[in-house]
């Protein structure tokens, strides 16, 4: 199955949402969109839901023009970020909702919601109304709803942003278990790098109505196509300098200057924008070339296994992130150290030279 | 400013409370020491916002009694007790500017002006809100506006404790660091006492010199962000704190020496075991456990990169185990051995850490 959008744009009077966009998804894989809010992610799942029509271009489905479908012809099923279920029905009934609906016969209706509550541990609850089930429950029945029926589309917008980190972190790992065996085009919308990664598959970084990448996860976040790209598949954000490259050595605006490790050999000499993850910023010395940095601590946020130091160079914030927990007062001075030989180097325009 | 000593204080919603769980709050003692930075941490349900609002007086509690210093404040209002509180929502004078929102609690208790602008500009100074004095507050950003709330807590010299309840909620993602980084600069300059409660973990470790963490109606630990991560006295603490959580695995306990999966897992405290426990497990979080040539025998059954590193689920026969694998190491393909760091596993008996003594605390 495959889901296509060939130039597709959307524009509501001036304002452009999806800039010209074509994109082609399979199924078998999850396929992620990844953005800060406003990026369009919500305007683009409604696009493929038929939810809305596209301003121009086509969206075409199992080789099929369907631009003009309805969202009701379309077989298509989403969970919002809201949990959203029918406060009057019982958990078991609003499982089975679309298969009433769908005609489907009773015994097969009651397989089918005994097997989706399994899955998402709601066998016990299949009784109560939403109203008596914690928020994570809630969110399991909307989501016990969506994959009740064989819908070819399956849309998942920012599903677990309302949930406390436990619960996400529960839910992020049983979700794609539930596709494993399934024939249908799965996309996921979130705002967070780290989702993307857990989830693997394919992901689309987007930023102002734009695609600036489609790749294979990994893929997109190792190798990330541009600066922007490389920003939007960051979290904490990924430091960025103006520096140059001469004679060995990496001069950063400023004055700081490391050796070039193995960028002496993949980058010519000349002028770029280096970028380098915060966990490639360490208090640890790593075991390659490195660069030591000496910044003003602003703060050290600690999330239990791990330290992210925001602290000043010059007049740019930059970010660390070590393994362990690391106390730092705020205002005082700290070194830590560039592992150099993961910077990413992007030229004029932004395109990633290596 | 105040130390405060909770005696004995607990809270019921129901009359005439007689089992552990008609306590919303069971009765429990805690001192705040005066200029100290708290957090109470748990998740929704566990007991926080109770304790908060006895704190703060919103609330009179079934049993115990509060001190702030020698003074009694059980039964005063929160008027009386001198506290200042910072809400999840921005609570200020939309209509009034910048500089009449930090100077109303003062002109309240009839200071006198020339002292309400020294503290005004102070305080201003302190939360860069300097430029934005003379504006209205309704023209200002969700975190300009809470730093208004928190400069209000701040314009007092007399106020006995900052409490905070998520005050970070409105304020976007990509800005929390900033906030944070000022509440953390404010109590290193200004060493008033502060409580801080949330949810989330970060918030807690962030802010917190001592965590209060506390579920079911009761403190299952009080420590310092390195005390929670490696010595989790409860298994609650050893799930709650960490993403993924710590791995609990039921054992065996014989002649001293931890049994799981068939095998001897030396362990940092099982030979402190005294029996009797109607469950023993073994945790150990993934940052401590590693793939080795022998050890417990597993099946890799699921890999998720997250970057910087691998979370690793294995089975060993049907228990789930995860661990983390660096950037670069190998995970190997289909089965292999797990080695536990020794000093950094150990054996919790019906939840709680063997050998610690007393309860909590």
């Amino acid at each position: 199955m495959t889901l296509e959008l060939r130039n597709v744009t959307k524009r509501v009077g001036a304002e452009t949402f999806i800039h010209e966009t074509s994109l082609t998804l399979e199924e078998g894989n999850i396929n992620v969109l990844l953005g800060p809010t406003l990026a369009g992610k919500t305007t683009l799942m409604q696009l493929m839901a038929g939810l809305e029509r596209p301003t121009s271009g086509e969206i075409w489905f199992r080789g099929k023009n369907v631009t003009g479908v309805a969202v009701q012809k379309r077989n298509v099923s989403m969970v919002y970020q809201q949990f959203i279920n029918y406060s009057n029905l019982s958990v078991e009934d609003n499982i089975a909702t679309p298969l009433r609906v769908a005609g489907m016969a009773r015994a097969e209706i009651d397989r089918r919601v005994g097997k989706a509550a399994e899955l998402l541990r709601l066998t016990p609850m299949l009784k109560r109304r939403p109203s008596e089930l914690s928020g994570g429950q809630q969110q399991r029945t909307a989501i016990a709803r969506a994959i009740v029926k064989d819908s070819d589309i399956i849309l998942f917008d920012e599903p677990l942003a309302n949930l406390d980190y436990k619960l996400r972190e529960e839910l992020r790992d049983e979700l794609p278990k539930l596709f494993a065996d399934r024939k249908c085009v799965v996309v996921y919308a979130t705002t967070e790098p780290g989702e993307a990664l857990l989830f693997g598959g394919n992901t689309a970084t987007m930023h102002q109505g734009r695609i600036t990448q489609f790749a294979p996860t990994l893929q997109g976040y190792r190798k990330p196509k541009d600066l922007l790209t490389a920003t939007v598949f960051s979290d904490p954000p990924i430091n960025t300098h103006a520096a140059t490259k001469r004679a060995g050595q990496i001069v950063l605006s400023g004055g700081l200057t490391w050796p070039a490790g193995k960028a002496e050999t993949r980058i010519p000499d000349g002028d770029y924008t280096i970028a380098v993850r915060p966990h490639h910023v360490t208090t640890a010395v790593p075991a390659s070339a490195s660069g030591p940095i000496d910044g003003r601590v602003l703060i050290t946020e600690i999330s239990g296994s791990e330290s992210v130091i925001h602290f000043a160079l010059g007049d740019k914030t930059w970010v660390s992130q070590s393994h362990g927990i690391h106390r730092l007062a705020v205002g005082s001075q700290t070194r830590v150290y560039v592992d150099i030989d993961q910077l990413l180097f992007f030229g004029a325009n932004g395109e990633l030279i290596g | 400013m105040a130390k405060i000593t909770l005696h004995n204080l607990g809270h019921s919603y129901v009359p005439n409370p007689k089992t552990d769980a008609d306590w919303a709050l069971k009765p429990l003692n805690l001192d705040f020491s005066d200029g100290g930075a708290y957090a109470l941490l748990g998740p929704s349900g566990c007991g926080k916002t109770t304790l908060l609002n006895l704190i703060s007086g919103l609330l009179t509690p079934s049993k115990g009694s509060i001190h702030f210093n020698d003074l009694d404040v059980t039964n005063k209002s929160p008027e009386q007790r001198n506290i200042a509180q910072v809400f999840q929502f921005p609570v200020i004078y939309d209509t009034m500017t910048v500089y009449n929102n930090l100077a109303f609690p003062l002109r309240n208790r009839g200071v006198e002006e020339a002292t309400i602008d020294a503290r005004v500009q102070e305080v201003a100074a302190m939360l860069d809100l300097k430029p934005t004095l003379q504006k209205r507050a309704s023209g200002l950003t969700a975190d300009g506006k809470q730093k208004i709330s928190l400069g209000r807590g701040l314009v007092r010299s007399d106020v006995n404790v900052i409490m905070f309840d998520e005050p970070l909620t409105v304020i976007d993602p990509h800005l929390k660091w900033e906030l944070r980084s000022k509440l953390k600069e404010l109590h290193q300059r200004t060493k008033r006492t502060m409580i801080y409660v949330t949810h989330d973990q970060t918030e807690a470790l962030t802010f917190a010199d001592q965590v209060v963490v506390m579920n079911d109606g009761q403190i299952v630990q009080i420590g310092t962000p390195v005390d929670l991560f490696e010595r989790p006295r409860h298994t609650f603490v050893g799930h709650f704190i960490g993403s993924p959580g710590m791995n609990l695995l039921p054992c065996e306990v014989k002649d001293g020496q931890a049994r799981f999966a068939g095998q001897i897992v030396e362990t940092a405290n099982a030979s402190l075991y005294k029996g009797g426990a109607k469950s023993v497990q073994l945790g150990v979080r993934p940052e401590f456990v590693s793939f080795g040539n022998e050890g417990v025998p597993v099946h890799v059954t699921k890999v998720s990169d997250a970057g910087r590193f691998r979370i690793v689920t294995v089975r060993a026969g049907e228990h789930p185990i995860k661990l983390l694998v660096p950037e670069g190491a190998t995970v190997p393909a289909g089965s292999g051995h797990l080695k536990f760091d020794a000093g950094r596993t150990r054996l919790y008996a019906d939840g709680w850490l063997v050998g610690a003594e007393g309860g909590a605390a």
